[in-house]
């Protein structure tokens, strides 16, 4: 379970988090939503450690984040994947020495057959093709580096994943691949994860809960039908910008489509 | 308003609010320095880094090292020649040359070179590192970036360093009697008999302790920066001239530290 109580972060006078507090259940996946800026990733730095709260507790696994030792916290990290917003790959290694630093376990870490055999494994899971496993990262499009960091996360066979907007940047088919990972993930592993985006439609097919941060405060949580039909000014204001989105987008991919059929 | 206040030029709140800052940067490299000591049980992983990076940063710097450890004998036999001559033996020559390498302009120079090859590197890599989020993404995986990144480039600073001190005394002392040769007719005999007349075993070691206390200078201070870089691209600038700065200040303040510590308190 990973457990937010009350957690508060600020950076010199920018108030980032206040107060923030979010329960994600044992092989749940929840959805965290809002505006850009207004502190998703830095609320999924506070789970794993990377950033310190201000006050307030962080518990992962039945564990007081901020109050492990080293050792112990690595050892936790090892079981929480984490897909950075914007890849973070290692950029002088290659794919597939990304992906095998992924394998936390150091026995198969050591194992230099089944690393080869859980790299390919991997990309296969995001859609990757084979090839790429000796290309260096900045030979990779966006979308290939976003998946790349999501298969290094998943290599470890993790027990949570947080995932930081893992489908932005990614083309239509792809970020169905993504979301169709999130769901097959929970329901064949029970992987228990946190979904951090801005896109409304993706994250409400993924999520069993939703949970909308406005405003250094969580505003909204629920199942996704409960948010949609939310009579909350702030949660529709966000929705219904979304939807505009949306629909622009779906609109200029129709646009796309046409002219596919010209040619 | 906030922001005049913190523009007025109140002496004692500036200098409270750098010392401040200097007493921080000093914990946390402290900090830094006790990490890496720890960082030495996981030899499992430093062991095979620490060897790519000094092939890295050891051959690539060689031959810039070596050119001017060369001039550096051909300018001081040519200088000694022309104080020296008519006054003193020719051997004085010898003397002047190796030692003034081995003691001072081996070391030095060598380091100096290094903190701009090195230092700029180290801090460019890591401040890279960490404003792509891949110091973190580092963390997010269990592993340690001390061990995995910093460790291995300190290492591999304290193996190359030194060894490169060698090579430029050696290289400095064979151009600066070659050139004395030409340019004063002084022998080979009477060179050798310089060169061993005023030197002692001791000296060599000296440089060597020299170049270990610069070697340190150039690969922990640009570490530290890197690592600690915020702000994007014109974070990693910033950190890499501010490495190589302060990786040279802090050459020349050793020097000066080291030559007081061992050579004069004798
Ligand atoms: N390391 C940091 N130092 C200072 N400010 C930060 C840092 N990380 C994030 N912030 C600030 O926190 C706010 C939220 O950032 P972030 O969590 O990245 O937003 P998003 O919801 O788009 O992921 C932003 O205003 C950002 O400027
Ligand atoms: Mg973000």
């Amino acid at each position: 379970m990973i457990e937010l109580i009350n957690v508060s972060k600020r950076f010199v006078d920018n108030v980032v988090l206040d107060g923030v507090s979010l329960q994600v259940q044992e092989g749940e996946t929840v959805a965290l939503l809002g505006p850009s800026g207004v502190g998703k990733s830095v609320t999924l730095k506070t789970i794993n450690g990377l950033l310190r709260p201000d006050t307030g507790d962080v518990i992962v696994d039945g564990l007081h984040v901020q109050r492990l030792k080293r050792k112990e916290l690595a050892e936790l990290r090892s079981k929480i994947g984490y897909v950075f917003q914007y890849g973070a790959l290692f950029d002088s290694m290659t794919v597939a020495e990304n992906i095998r630093l992924g394998i936390t376990d150091e026995t198969c870490y050591d194992d230099a057959q089944y690393c080869v055999n859980r790299v390919q494994e991997c990309l296969r899971l995001v859609n990757l093709a084979l090839d790429v496993t000796d290309k260096y990262p900045a030979e990779l499009s966006g979308g290939m580096k976003k998946r790349v960091g999501i298969a290094r996360a998943i290599a470890g066979k993790p027990k949570y994943l947080l995932y930081d907007e893992p489908t932005s940047g990614l083309d239509p088919v792809n970020a169905d691949v993504i979301d169709g990972l999130i769901e097959r993930l929970r329901d064949e592993l029970g992987v228990t994860s946190v979904v951090v985006s801005h896109d409304v439609r993706g994250s409400f097919r993924v999520a069993d809960r939703v949970a909308l941060l406005w405003q250094a405060k969580i505003r909204a949580v629920g199942p996704p039908d409960q948010i949609l039909a939310s009579k909350d000014p702030a949660v529709q204001q966000f929705l219904e910008r979304d939807l505009e989105m949306t629909l622009i987008q779906a609109e200029s991919q129709e646009g796309r489509e046409a002219r596919g059929r010209n040619v | 308003m906030a922001n005049r206040a913190e523009l007025t030029l109140d002496p004692l709140r500036l200098v409270a609010r750098s010392s401040l800052r200097s007493l921080d940067h000093v914990g946390r490299f402290s900090f830094l320095v006790v990490d890496l000591l720890r960082g030495l049980a996981e030899w499992r992983i430093w062991v095979s880094r620490t060897l790519e990076q000094a092939v890295a940063v050891g051959y690539g710097s060689l031959f810039i090292v070596l050119l001017v450890a060369g001039f550096a004998g051909a300018v001081t036999s040519l200088q000694t020649g022309y104080q020296f001559t008519g006054t003193l033996p020719l051997y004085y020559a010898g003397a002047v040359i190796s030692e003034s390498m081995i003691l001072e302009l081996g070391p030095v120079l060598t380091a100096l070179i290094l903190a701009g090859r090195i230092g700029a590197r180290y801090a460019a890599e890591l401040g890279t590192m960490r404003v792509t989020e891949q110091i973190d993404a580092l963390e997010s995986l269990g592993r340690s970036p001390v061990s995995h990144l910093l460790l291995p480039r300190v290492l591999a600073g304290l193996l190359v360093v030194p060894a490169l001190t060698m090579f430029a005394n050696a290289t400095g002392i064979v151009v600066g009697y070659m050139v004395a040769k030409g340019s004063l007719g002084l022998t080979y005999g009477d060179f050798e008999y310089g060169a061993r007349y005023f030197f002692r075993p001791l000296d060599l070691w000296y440089s060597l302790v020299k170049s270990y206390c610069f070697a340190a200078a150039v690969t922990l201070i640009p570490c530290y920066i890197g690592f600690n870089t915020q702000q994007g691209a014109e974070g990693v600038g910033r950190a890499t001239t501010t490495a190589v700065v302060s990786a040279s200040v802090a050459i020349l303040l050793l020097d000066a530290l080291t030559t007081r510590l061992l050579l004069v308190a004798k």
